[in-house]
């Protein structure tokens, strides 16, 4: 009964985190690509580079809204269906989500207005300005949420509280140079470019086909292959950066995430592919590459990684502790506001893994009276769900070296080939498309799957983080998401088309005027009209 | 950090409280403008024209209004985490309706001009009345039920767990609220509506804003007088440290006497019924004799009074438990450690300034009225 609440709770975030983070990326990226192109027309005064901006905003601003949209659910789930962990946790999650909003979401907000309806009610150089304030706002908002996920996957500068039963901060200042906030932060920003850049050179290659749009579609080509080549890069190193902190901080995510059951001698293989079977704790078919992974894990070639096996061995003498904090977070209960200093000390003593008896909630009210198998079920609980990390990351990474090879292509072809594509690559550039969210996704996936059983790494197992609901009422809400985000979506979608299809506003005068003006001066005779 | 400790934790909780009331009282008069024109939209608007400048009137704007409301969420749950947790998954349905109605607005603005056919449009121009009807009213209930007390209690780990059903939120005080909520909304739209269009859609507007004004000082009227007569408060039964440990479970509460009592210990707290009542009259008088402006701000003031009044009314307690009283959540045991409440507050000294300058620039880069013209000229770049 109460798993079924846990299930459906979980597949619910999954599902609007996941529908969420559609837009979001193309948000982050799009929005400083426009900010590029008007940033150019304000400073050449050329007309097709306002046309750029303006088809492209248009684009931005579809996507745009449906993220917005999908992103106030995120910020109210956490109490609607985590009651039990916006209590626990709220003192600490809760700064970065609302310092995320004013600081970053209220400036994205109201200049967004602006940038759509204030084009002839201010001038280019506050216009451009506009545009950029849009794009700053929402990666700004990116860092703050990325702070409050990093402090769930590495929960640094908090302390738990007897008395009112939850964690409290200690240092915001740990919290937010979370040296694992800082890294996902970055990587989540570049993937953003990233998919942003793949969109702009995929519609423009399909312009390019049609034989439509030439000189608006070549230029955005360049703009987005040089932008897209330097965050392809970026991408896969912070990505690298990412899996060197978690080595540190979620050892159990990054043993999975690698398939490695047991602890190899330093440095490890890297498993390029294979297929883990969790029952039998081992992984087939494997083919590795020797040393690369104790090379990326720990940058050294001697320092040990753990394997699953013994992280579950550690798991079990931890929850062993964790039930001795119990027992003494009891009698500070019992002794209501008068705890003596020796019962604080032993809290203090064996706190730190208070969450790990917690892990025992699923199977006993108590966990002081738990058995010996519920002990050992629960350690077993501490490995996530190999086989799908471990192939989710491989998809995940497999795509990030892929874009660097795309931005390359195109950032070559642009630059030294005179913007000739061959019409192959233009077809494969349309293809895809796709791709970025799929890699997208995938990340997520590894991050927020490979973290379970716990919301809170360590702290607080996901199963006692639901509110307390009846099954009914989840599954109606689930029901309703579901409907109701599908039909945004294919909305959204068929406008993303239409919009497409219709392709930039172009006034031909204007854009000839311009270029007469242009080749008036290049031959030496100066214009007598003023530029545009 | 040791700064903190130079402000008592007494002090930020009441200052939080304060900006509480500060977050949803800006976000009911910049986003209630908006909830308002989408409420009237069916009404004052009949055209595809007129519907597309009533639309306009709020279109660069809403967006950033809207973060008053995301604002109010993230900050309740960084500096009132229990009153998150409990009222979010209390109020679940209602909370679903809210998220649901406020999913389909932004979309309605964005897209709805998006295509030319008729359906299309008058799809989302029902979408947007939706969108701006049910969160004005499902906002005055919630709060009707948060004066009578709401049926949660929280367990020894402080896992709150809610008793009541979907349906038991819709009784007769808390629709009544709704109504209140409602008026006070309709009315504020219908001001702006004044203020930023002409013709037509203007006349209607002044017309509805005029009942709605009317509406609002009586409908407030009924909601005191019941609460006065018929709705039990909530107290604490012994000394109550200001500076406790944030666990409601150790303060005693018992239900009785009359939240009026209020009066009676805080008299100067009448200023806000009174502006609540002035402002709604004020209101009336203005949409009469045509003053805009003037409408505008009594609006504000009418909104203003009868948001902060129930606070004030209130006081300390913030969300009473009609059946677990100790559960109830107050100010000086549901907030947020001493670290975090100033770490927030810091934030918001520094941002809140810097968020109403460029807010008050971009009012003025969009000063005007909206007009057919307007539209009609830049049809494809506006709603």
């Amino acid at each position: 009964m109460e798993l079924d609440i846990v299930e459906l709770s979980r597949l619910q975030f999954a599902l609007t985190a996941m529908f969420h983070f559609l837009f979001v990326p193309l948000t982050l990226g799009l929005s400083v690509i426009v900010a590029i192109m008007e940033t150019v027309y304000v400073m050449t005064n050329r007309p097709i580079w306002r046309q750029m901006t303006k088809f492209w905003a248009t684009l931005f601003g579809i996507n745009f809204v449906l993220g917005v949209a999908t992103g106030i659910t995120m910020e109210f789930q956490f109490g609607m269906n985590w009651a039990y962990y916006s209590h626990y946790v709220g003192d600490i999650f809760g700064a970065p989500l609302a310092i995320e909003g004013l600081m970053a979401f209220f400036l994205e907000a109201t200049f967004v207005g602006l940038m759509f309806f204030g084009w002839d009610k201010m001038s280019k150089v506050a216009h451009c300005i506009v545009t950029w304030l849009v794009a700053i706002g929402s990666n700004f908002s990116a860092l703050w949420i990325l702070i409050a996920n990093g402090w769930m996957q590495n929960p640094v500068g908090a302390v738990f509280n007897p008395v009112t039963m939850r964690m409290e901060m200690t240092s915001f200042f740990e919290v937010m140079f979370n040296h694992v906030a800082q890294a996902k932060f970055v990587h989540t920003v570049s993937a953003g470019y990233v998919t942003a850049a793949i969109f702009v050179i995929g519609v423009s290659a399909w312009y390019l086909i049609k034989g439509r749009h030439e000189a608006l579609a070549k230029r955005s080509i360049a703009v987005a292959a040089s932008f897209g080549l330097a965050s392809a890069l970026s991408v896969v190193v912070l990505g690298d950066e990412s899996g060197y902190s978690a080595t540190h901080s979620q050892k159990m995510k990054l043993a999975a995430v690698e398939g490695m059951w047991d602890t190899y001698k330093a440095p490890a293989p890297f498993k390029l592919v294979g297929i883990p079977d969790q029952e039998a704790r081992e992984t087939k078919y494997a083919v590795q590459i020797p040393v690369a992974m104790g090379l990326l894990g720990t940058r050294s070639l001697t320092e040990e990684m753990r394997g699953i096996n013994d992280l579950v061995i550690e798991a079990e003498a931890r929850i062993l502790n964790g039930i001795l904090a119990y027992d003494a977070l009891m009698d500070i209960r019992a002794a209501k506001g008068a705890a003596t200093p020796e019962q604080i000390a032993r809290f203090e003593d064996h706190s730190a893994d208070l969450g790990y008896a917690f892990l025992l909630k699923r199977y006993v009210d108590d966990p002081r009276e738990a058995t010996t198998e519920q002990i050992a079920q629960a350690a077993e609980d501490t490995i996530p769900g190999v086989l799908p990390l471990f192939w989710a990351f491989r998809v995940m990474v497999g795509l990030g070296f892929m874009f660097i090879g795309v931005m390359l292509f195109f950032f070559i072809r642009a630059n030294f080939y005179g913007m000739r594509f061959p019409r192959w690559s233009l077809w494969a550039a349309v293809f895809a498309i796709p791709t970025p969210w799929i890699a997208a996704e995938a990340g997520w996936f590894v991050a927020e799957f490979g973290r379970q059983p716990w919301t809170v790494d360590g702290v607080l197992p996901t199963a006692l983080s639901v509110s307390h609901l009846s099954v009914g009422q989840v599954a109606l809400t689930l029901a309703g998401f579901v409907t109701f985000y599908s039909v945004l979506f294919i909305i959204e979608m068929g406008l993303m088309l239409k919009y497409i299809r219709k392709g930039p506003f172009m006034d031909v005068a204007e854009t000839e005027a311009w270029n007469r003006r242009h080749n008036d001066r290049l031959s030496g005779r100066t214009s007598q009209q003023p530029a545009e | 950090m040791i700064l903190h400790e130079f402000m008592d934790f007494e002090v930020l909780r009441v200052i939080w409280w304060a900006l509480l009331g500060v977050l949803l009282i800006g976000f009911a008069l910049a986003d209630g403008f908006d909830l308002g024109v989408g409420t009237l939209l069916p009404f004052v608007a009949r055209t595809d024209l007129e519907r597309r400048v009533a639309i306009n009137t709020v279109g660069p704007v809403w967006e950033g209004n809207q973060v008053w409301f995301i604002l109010g969420g993230g900050a309740i749950f960084a500096a009132w985490p229990p009153l998150y947790a409990v009222s979010f998954s209390g109020f679940y349905l209602a909370m679903f309706l809210i998220l649901a109605a406020l999913i389909l607005r932004p979309v309605g603005f964005k897209y709805r001009s998006k295509r030319d056919s008729e359906t299309w449009r008058s799809a989302w121009d029902w979408a947007l009345f939706v969108g701006g009807f049910v969160p004005a009213l499902v906002f005055g209930v919630a709060v009707g039920n948060v004066l009578q007390g709401v049926p949660f209690r929280l367990t020894e780990d402080l896992m709150p767990i809610y008793e009541g059903g979907f349906f038991g939120l819709l009784n007769p005080y808390a629709l009544l609220a709704g109504l209140v909520s409602v008026s006070m909304l309709v009315m504020h739209g219908a001001a702006w509506l004044v203020f930023k269009s002409e013709g037509l859609v203007a006349d209607r507007a002044r017309e509805f804003g005029m009942y709605a004004a009317m509406a609002t000082f009586a409908t407030y009227a009924l909601a005191g007088l019941w609460l006065a007569a018929g709705i039990d408060a909530y107290a604490f039964t012994g000394a109550v440290a200001h500076d406790g440990p944030s666990n409601p479970l150790m303060n005693e509460v018992v239900r009785g006497g009359s939240w009026m009592a209020a009066y009676a210990e805080r008299p100067w707290i009448i200023v806000a019924p009174v502006m609540g009542f002035l402002g709604a009259a004020m209101a009336v008088l203005g949409f009469r004799a045509r003053r805009e402006g003037w409408t505008m701000l009594a609006s504000k003031m009418s909104i203003t009074g009868i948001i902060a009044s129930v606070g004030l009314t209130m006081f300390p307690f913030i969300l009473p438990s009609s059946i677990d009283p100790t559960s109830s959540l107050t100010v000086w045991d549901s907030s947020s450690s001493h670290l975090t409440l100033f770490v927030m507050l810091v934030s918001a000294v520094i941002f809140m300034p810097i968020i109403l300058l460029y807010t008050a620039w971009v009012y003025k880069v969009l000063w005007g009225k909206v007009t057919a013209r307007d539209v009609m000229d830049n049809s494809d770049s506006v709603y």
